[in-house]
């Protein structure tokens, strides 16, 4: 790879600070996203999905949240270094989000154009003209119609689709470098889901803007990504491109997480599903964290936690399994992850 | 970059109107027929206060020792007259404009102070949280009314410090109210989205926090002006507020207590007033409670 990473996160460790000590909620992270891509990051709820984005956002809610290891380098500039006013330019200018939930994500006293314009004049010092302007341009990048209207209209007069198509209009507004998205779909309906992910990847191709795309779902994943992250309780377990991941998954997890992908083809009596749940943060102490809901454990995993290894190239796995085509190129993992 | 996935998306902008959530809260009090009386109240004293000096026949101290002293009411004193002569009609009418006074300031007074420091409270919590609540509540363990005994006895009685009186024991009132909501208006997502886009902690706090803590406070504020209208009657009862000749209701019902077997129109008309105005803000604080609050609807 020559190109360089946009965001770079190396060996994040995020823990909560609770009455039972501190507990690791995402362990040793590391990821790149380079220029004009769209990454997913994929597992169940309690993986650290979305700590993972808060704390490269900066907006972990701390107390208890805290960064507690590992640089996240944006453009080369470790922001974990950044104090509250020069994180304050980041976000919104550089790195943006967008949430869950988008029928509580606009403030219900101001009117679409009243928070998109401010949006913009946070960063910049525009005359209001201009930032009404910007406004109606990012309304029609989104495909909403009727923009002047929609510019008075308050946000319970939208429906969900609309309301993330305005909060989508409100991350780019300053044109950020990166958009993280987290769940942008889980609260739509499957209709508006698509329409939505449509967007993304349309604004994905035109504005070059790069995406985080966080989901728990491997089918908006299969539509839009190019890459995919795979996360499990806290780690990275598998980590490729899209059709490497989708055709030859490695991690027992990843192939447990696509076989319960309901097929159209076949006729089931049960859908299938991974016994058990995500252990607890901080519960497992060694060994592999996927051990107590692994079909294929061995008696290592018990006590030995599997190193990453990249089985091919831009594919990486941590299991015991690959163990043997992964020794190796071992010793490429630890000098490209470091 | 125009045409991005227009597809057939239901625009369902109302077609009539933009409805904003304030105009929706005064359609649902509309409705109400006795917040609407309440509302009457208000304004018909409001008014009086305003313009009601004015027209009245008599000043506040227009003593006709001699000639009407006592005098029941009539066509010429329809209030009647007090111990001094004077037109209670006129007095009560100038009265309004020192109770309304009263119970609009302190209560400004309240919630300026008492939505700051609750802001501060709850927004930053931590040390900043346990002092203010802890100061909270210091003060509502007191009986509110010997708060403010006490408060204008340390600053001696006037018609300004039973003001300020009131307005201190008002305040932690609307600081614990407005940190419970900023409390839970903070963890609300576009607060979060608001801090992902860049926004300052003040510019959340006062642009985003407390508008959308407001309501609550209206309508608290409302009722509260009623309390301080009967906080500021009885401290003026009690000599520790107005003094005379100042036509303060509650110095009224004090000075009519040594006629009052003789001549009860002293004592009933500040009384009406006062029960009116209170019953007025009360009707029209339930009201707006009912349209501003929608946990609260019946």
């Amino acid at each position: 790879m020559t190109i360089k990473p946009l965001l770079q996160v190396k060996n994040l460790k995020t823990s909560f600070f609770t009455d039972d000590g501190e507990v690791p909620a995402v362990e040793d992270i590391s990821f790149n996203v380079y220029p004009g891509e769209i990454v997913g990051i994929v597992g169940e709820s309690g993986s650290g999905k979305s700590v993972t984005s808060l704390s490269i956002m900066g907006l972990l809610p701390n107390p208890p949240g805290k960064v507690t290891g590992g640089e996240i380098y944006l453009n080369g500039k470790n922001i974990l270094q950044f104090n509250e006013k020069q994180m304050r330019r980041v976000r919104g200018n550089e790195l943006a989000m967008i949430f869950q939930e988008p029928m509580t994500s606009l403030n219900p006293l101001f009117t679409i154009g009243n928070q998109l314009m401010e949006a913009v004049l946070i960063h910049n010092k525009w005359p209001k003209k201009k930032a009404y302007d910007r406004a109606v341009e990012m309304l029609r990048l989104v495909g909403l119609p009727r923009h002047e209207e929609l510019m008075n209209a308050y946000p319970h007069e939208l429906s969900g689709g609309m309301r993330q198509r305005v909060m989508i209009a409100m991350a780019l507004i300053c044109n950020p470098k990166v958009l993280i998205a987290d769940e942008p779909t889980t609260a739509l309906d499957v209709t508006i889901q698509a329409q939505i992910l449509q967007l993304i990847k349309e604004i994905n191709e035109k504005l070059k803007t790069a995406v985080l795309l966080i989901t728990h779902d491997l089918g908006v994943v299969a539509e839009v990504c190019e890459r995919v992250i795979v996360m499990y309780a806290g780690k990275i377990v598998e980590e490729g491109d899209v059709h490497t991941i989708f055709q030859n998954p490695q991690h027992p997890y990843t192939k447990g997480l696509l076989q319960s992908i309901p097929d159209i083809r076949k006729k089931e009596k049960r859908l299938y599903s991974i016994p058990g749940t995500v252990p607890k943060p901080g519960s497992v102490k060694k060994g592999c964290r996927f051990y107590s809901r692994c079909n294929v454990r061995m008696p290592r995993c018990l006590h030995d936690q599997p190193p990453y290894y990249t089985t091919e190239e831009n594919h990486k796995v941590r299991c015991w399994l690959v163990e043997k085509e992964g020794e190796e190129r071992e010793q490429s993992t630890i000098t490209t992850s470091q | 970059m125009a045409d991005i996935s227009t597809d057939k998306m239901e625009v369902n902008l109302e077609e009539e109107q933009v409805i904003s959530p304030w105009k929706e809260a005064w359609r649902t009090f509309r409705k109400n027929k006795l917040a609407l009386v309440g509302g009457g109240i208000v304004t018909f004293f409001i008014l009086l206060a305003i313009i009601g000096p004015f027209v009245v026949p008599e000043g506040i101290d227009d003593q006709k020792l001699t000639e009407a002293r006592l005098q029941p009411p009539s066509a010429e004193y329809w209030f009647g007259t007090d111990d001094f002569g004077r037109d209670i009609f006129s007095r009560v009418v100038h009265g309004a404009r020192i109770s309304l006074s009263v119970g609009f300031f302190s209560v400004m007074g309240s919630i300026i102070v008492g939505s700051f420091l609750g802001i501060l409270a709850g927004y930053y919590r931590g040390i900043v949280d346990g002092v203010i609540s802890r100061i909270f509540d210091i003060m509502l363990a007191f009986p509110s009314i010997l708060l403010a005994i006490g408060i204008v006895a340390v600053l001696g009685p006037s018609l300004q410090n039973a003001l300020i009186a009131i307005a201190i024991i008002n305040i932690p009132t609307f600081g614990r109210l407005i940190r419970s909501k900023v409390l839970s208006v903070k963890e609300e997502e576009f607060i979060l989205a608001a801090k992902s886009i860049g926004m300052k902690d003040t510019r959340i706090l006062f642009h985003h926090i407390l508008p959308n803590s407001m309501p609550p406070i209206i309508v608290q504020g409302t009722l509260a002006i009623a309390t301080a209208i009967i906080e500021a009657a009885a401290l003026g009862f009690l000599g520790l507020g107005a003094r005379s000749p100042k036509p303060e209701w509650g110095r009224m019902l004090a000075d009519s207590q040594a006629y009052f077997i003789n001549a009860p129109w002293m004592m009933i008309f500040p009384g009406l007033a006062i029960i009116l105005t209170v019953l007025g803000f009360n009707l029209l604080g339930d009201g707006l409670r009912d349209a501003l609050d929608p946990k609260m609807k019946t």
